[in-house]
């Protein structure tokens, strides 16, 4: 049980990482910045409906919302690209877990 | 064809038998308790309720000390002056339970086959006030702490009796209650288990984590780390916010779902709150 908890870590490390870090190559308009923060909201919500949001996806919205505040749009859009990731992580997360959580029971 | 017989009535049996595994509340709360025996074999079962205490032998020579003089105790003292105190229509919390709300902890939470879900303590004494005329009061608040720990306390000792009655729905709120606790959410990919299950004993950080085997049996508890009083739905809140995923609403129906399946495997196990951790 440890070490499949291990591995599923790690894998699921890796994907956040990959995810998070091409979002980091983000730049851009105001208008990219609607369109960017809309798909990281839309995936968000999809979270939440499925009740396994993060605090992480809530916080890089929380930026992405303050940078284009002050038009920072690069910072902005790479904040809601973060977001997006973060958010599909968790649905990702929330998908998988639907009969993987069965791995853990005590039987 | 012999052959293939054989492999359907295996088919069947194995069908059965996760039919069986997945609708026999005693036989899996059994396996869970017989779970903890066997990786903690020198603890009493009743030790449980005393949760990291019963693991840890520094921490519990601490916690005796604490004891005489406990940090509930404020809350205790406030929580049984909330009891008696009349509502404005001159009725009282004791009206709404039976025996007067004392010594009734253990048997919380119930399934209520009328309005179709889990009625934990919190939601029954926020139900009471509202069908008293009084408003709802917060269920990670100090008088809802105050109030639980009351309760506990006269109820001290006395073994959680939880029941699964005959009915689909109830058996279901069960189901969901264990799929929760064994799904891995927040960022930190995290369930309930991987710290109270596969790790109890062990540290996070400076915590000792507590056996989920009686882990509700202390609730409300007061929390150094806190600073103060916390009741369950605080304690559930608290759990998701630190494997970093957004905490479901207090009383919804996951989180009385959860409390429905962790407090129903611990049947048998004394009441031991209100209690004290680090």
């Amino acid at each position: 049980m440890t070490d499949s908890w291990k591995i599923s870590l790690g894998s699921f490390g890796l994907l956040a990482a990959v995810c998070i870090g091409s979002a980091a190559l983000a730049a851009g308009t105001e208008a990219d910045f609607k369109q960017a923060y809309a798909a990281a909201d839309a995936a968000e919500k999809e979270a939440g409906r499925l009740r396994n949001q993060w605090l992480a996806t809530e916080a890089a919205l929380a930026d992405a919302r303050k940078a284009a505040e002050r038009s920072d749009f690069d910072r902005a859009v790479a904040a809601a690209r973060e977001a997006e990731a973060l958010a599909k992580a968790s649905i990702f997360q929330a998908t998988s877990e639907k009969e993987a959580w069965k791995n853990l029971e005590i039987r | 064809m012999r052959l293939l017989l054989i492999s359907l009535a295996a088919l069947l049996l194995a069908d059965a038998a996760a039919v069986a595994d997945s609708t026999d509340p005693a036989a899996e709360a059994r396996a869970f308790r017989d779970y903890f025996f066997r990786k903690f074999p020198n603890v009493k079962p009743d030790d449980f309720s005393n949760g990291p205490y019963a693991l840890n032998e520094d921490m519990r020579r601490q916690w005796e000390e604490k004891e005489q003089f406990p940090p509930y105790e404020f809350s205790l003292e406030a929580g049984k002056e909330l009891f008696a105190k009349p509502f404005a229509n001159g009725k009282h919390y004791a009206d709404c339970f039976p025996d007067q709300g004392i010594g009734i902890r253990q048997n919380y939470p119930q399934f209520d086959a009328k309005s179709r879900k889990v009625i934990t303590l919190e939601l029954a004494l926020n139900q009471c006030r509202e069908a008293n005329g009084e408003k709802a009061i917060s269920y990670t608040g100090e008088d809802m702490a105050a109030l639980t720990a009351y309760m506990a306390f006269t109820s001290r000792g006395k073994p959680f009796d939880i029941r699964i009655p005959d009915d689909p729905r109830a058996l279901e709120a069960y189901e969901n209650g264990k799929r929760y606790f064994y799904t891995r959410r927040g960022q930190l990919n995290f369930s309930c288990a991987t710290c109270h299950v596969q790790n109890p004993g062990e540290r996070l950080r400076a915590e000792v984590l507590a056996p989920a085997l009686g882990i509700l049996n202390a609730m409300p508890i007061y929390r150094s780390e806190w600073g103060g009083m916390g009741t369950t739905s605080r304690r559930f809140i608290s759990c998701n916010s630190q494997v970093r995923g957004v905490p479901l609403e207090a009383q919804s129906e996951e989180y009385r779902d959860l409390e429905y399946f962790l407090s129903y495997v611990s049947n048998g196990l004394p009441i031991s709150g209100p209690g004290a951790r680090p």
